[in-house]
């Protein structure tokens, strides 16, 4: 049965592409095939941060089941630890546990051309964007912002060929947003992956020009975890820390209380709990809006608190 | 696991089908309490769970030979029962990938899979095929990938692309369909091919199961069971084939109802799909008579309640109106009253002769 939840992984390159940008490539620490997956598609790391586990997601920028899976990573500043590891700490061999590859931006199967945007090290989905458009002969165009200094990486990560509207643009003036989007054929989608700011500027120039918000994609990691926070059951009295990568409902199992559950994904309503005390920060589909705003119940699979200490009659 | 098959089985004509004590044990029994009413019944198909028939990702059992068999013959017949619109090439690939990582990794006795780069064998002993072909060349198979391995697949599946927030039928096969046709469905969103059922889509059942099934992730695949009853073990019960069985409906008596007329289970699964990020949904159609099905006394006794108590807008659909009455009458013997525990699981562990 398909039932892995976790890859082994192990790391086999690691180069500095710029100073600030590490390439690794993995591939499995058995020697097995992995997975395949889709351009545009990621897996979480788990990572050793200073003081805990830190699972940090990161796009596939080549995932081949034999060759291995590559990723960029880039320094940050405000790290919390994951990608100073990956930068500073990293070698050829280390073992690193990662989720199954899994896809949130997605190229779309209708669209009569791909125009791809991006800022900065939101360019790795877009690599993988090209290569799979490059193999199947789709229509694209790609425009990257790149900060001062790093044009030339961007060039050569893009490689450009013959015949190809690829432009790396230094700082965001060089790109006229509206007359690039103004300018695009019926049928184009828009990708756009890279700092929040480029992200919004993209959508709210589509909507201005009448774009069809189904024709406009952003990288969106999607609400995985969040801040920890505390649960009491008012019924047994236990306190539960639920930590920031946890579900409330593995926090609750992990405790040893028996809650039924189904689909676990906030669809099917079998895990509802009522709400004694605190603010719920729902995440399923199952409570209507009437029902999230009265906070008397909560789907403990995927949603979380707003309030530090949620009160669960339980 | 010894599955011994049962190759001289037939879905049409002469009807030659039965179920082994064993396989009447591990039959996907699809009500765990006294009652039936629509919900988003759909749980990760990844842990083992109350039916044999959940231990794997697609269960290869006694009748497998003989639906493949019976497969081939309706794609003889109507070779437009497969249809995979253009853009699911890479959704093809994928699930001949899924299909024989799968049976090889969960039956290595019966096949086999190996892989050298893009050059793959394939092993399928059951059916007799040795296959050597390269990955992503369909030149290299003798029919398109999809259609070649759903061939040697039990039950029937569709290809569902994700996009604009909804999911699109946008290929599968349709050989074992509880009346529903995929020529007719084939490029509908999920709102839409679902449109003929009654009282879910006011439960709001749809719009959270396309939520769920739209966030299935690779290697987390998911499942239901849904059902409705077949009079003979036919498994192509298509509209186009209306004709040929719609009228078996008015056949039934009370001396033959109990052997005729089959419960029959679609154990329904979720696969993402890696490349693609499409959907396969799989469709594996159980068929079991009520005199099999019986055997097992807590199914009698539920089995009689749910049909006893059960929504007439919801019969209607299932189409079981017609013997609605004489179905209840037949299954009253079989419930003394005495309460039945949750849960689809048998109550016994062998059946009485």
């Amino acid at each position: 049965m398909m039932d892995t939840q976790t890859l082994t992984l192990a790391v086999a390159e690691a180069a500095f592409v710029a100073p600030g940008l590490r390439r690794i490539t993995l591939v499995a620490a058995d020697g097995a095939r992995l997975p395949p997956a889709a351009p545009g598609a990621h897996v979480t790391l788990a990572l050793p941060g200073e003081t805990r586990i830190l699972r940090n997601s990161y796009t596939l920028v080549g995932a081949d089941p034999c060759a291995g899976y590559t990723m960029i990573v880039r320094r940050s500043e405000r790290s919390r630890g994951g990608s100073r590891h990956i930068h500073e700490v990293l070698q050829v061999g280390d073992v690193i546990e990662a989720t199954m590859p899994h896809t949130l931006f997605a190229l779309h199967s209708q669209a009569k051309k791909h125009l791809l945007i991006g800022g900065g090290i939101g360019i790795t989905p877009l690599l993988a964007f090209v290569a799979h458009l490059r193999a199947r002969g789709g229509l694209f165009e790609l425009h990257q912002i790149a900060g001062a200094g790093e044009a030339c990486v961007f060039e050569t990560l893009l490689a450009p060929r013959a015949g190809e509207r690829i432009h790396v643009h230094a700082g965001r003036t060089g790109l006229d947003l509206v007359a690039l989007l103004a300018a695009q054929p019926l049928g184009t989608h828009v990708y756009t992956c890279g700092p929040a700011g480029l992200m919004d500027a993209v959508d709210a120039t589509a909507a201005a020009l009448g774009w069809p918000r189904s024709h406009v994609h952003r990288e969106d990691f999607g609400a995985a975890g969040g801040e920890p926070f505390m649960l009491r059951l008012a019924a047994s009295g236990i306190e539960i820390a639920v930590a920031g990568d946890q579900t409330m409902l593995e926090a609750i199992e992990a405790a040893g209380v028996d809650t039924p559950s189904l689909c676990r994904g906030g669809a099917c309503g079998v895990c509802i709990v009522p709400v004694r005390e605190g603010t719920p920060e729902h995440r399923d589909h199952f409570l209507s809006e009437g029902e999230r705003a009265r906070g008397c119940h909560v789907m403990p699979c995927v949603s979380r608190s707003k309030s530090p200490v949620l009160v669960l009659d339980l | 696991m010894a599955t011994v098959f049962k190759p001289d089985e037939t879905f049409r004509d002469d009807y030659r089908y039965g179920n082994s004590d064993s396989a009447i044990l591990r039959f996907p029994f699809p009500f765990g309490e006294d009652g039936y009413m629509y919900g988003v019944n759909i749980e990760p198909h990844s842990r083992p769970g109350s039916s044999g028939a959940f231990a794997v990702a697609f269960d290869v059992d006694e009748h497998y030979v003989s639906e493949c068999a019976e497969r081939a013959t309706a794609l003889a017949l109507e070779p437009g029962r497969c249809l995979v619109l253009p853009h699911m090439r890479e959704a093809e690939w994928d699930t001949l990938e899924l299909i024989m990582e799968s049976l090889a990794a969960d039956y290595p006795d019966q096949f086999a899979l190996e892989r050298q780069g893009d050059d793959w064998t394939w092993t399928n002993r059951p059916l007799g095929l040795h296959q050597r072909f390269r990955f992503g060349d369909a030149t290299t198979l003798p029919h398109p990938p999809f259609e070649y391995i759903v061939r040697q697949a039990q039950g029937d599946f569709t290809l569902q692309d994700q996009r604009d927030g909804t999911l699109y039928i946008d290929g599968g096969i349709a050989t074992t369909p509880a009346d529903w046709s995929l020529a007719f469905d084939v490029g509908m969103t999920f709102h839409e091919w679902h449109g003929p059922v009654p009282l879910a889509h006011q439960a709001g059942v749809f719009d959270r199961a396309l939520q769920y099934l739209m966030r299935v992730r690779y290697g987390h695949p998911a499942r239901r069971l849904n059902w409705t009853m077949t009079i003979n073990p036919r498994l192509d019960t298509s509209p186009e084939n209306y004709p040929l069985w719609g009228p078996d409906r008015a056949s039934l008596t009370a001396q033959t109802i109990g052997s005729r007329l089959f419960l029959r289970v679609e154990l329904q699964s979720f696969f993402r799909l890696p490349r693609s990020n499409a959907l396969l949904f799989g469709i594996r159609t159980y068929l079991a008579s009520l005199d099999e099905l019986t055997r097992v006394p807590k199914w009698g006794r539920r089995l009689h309640r749910v049909m006893r108590d059960l929504h007439p807008d919801i019969a209607e659909y299932k189409g079981l109106s017609r013997y609605h009455d004489l179905l209840v009458a037949h299954l009253a013997a079989y419930d003394d009253g005495r309460p039945t525990e949750p849960g689809i699981a048998p109550d016994i562990n062998v059946l009485a002769g």
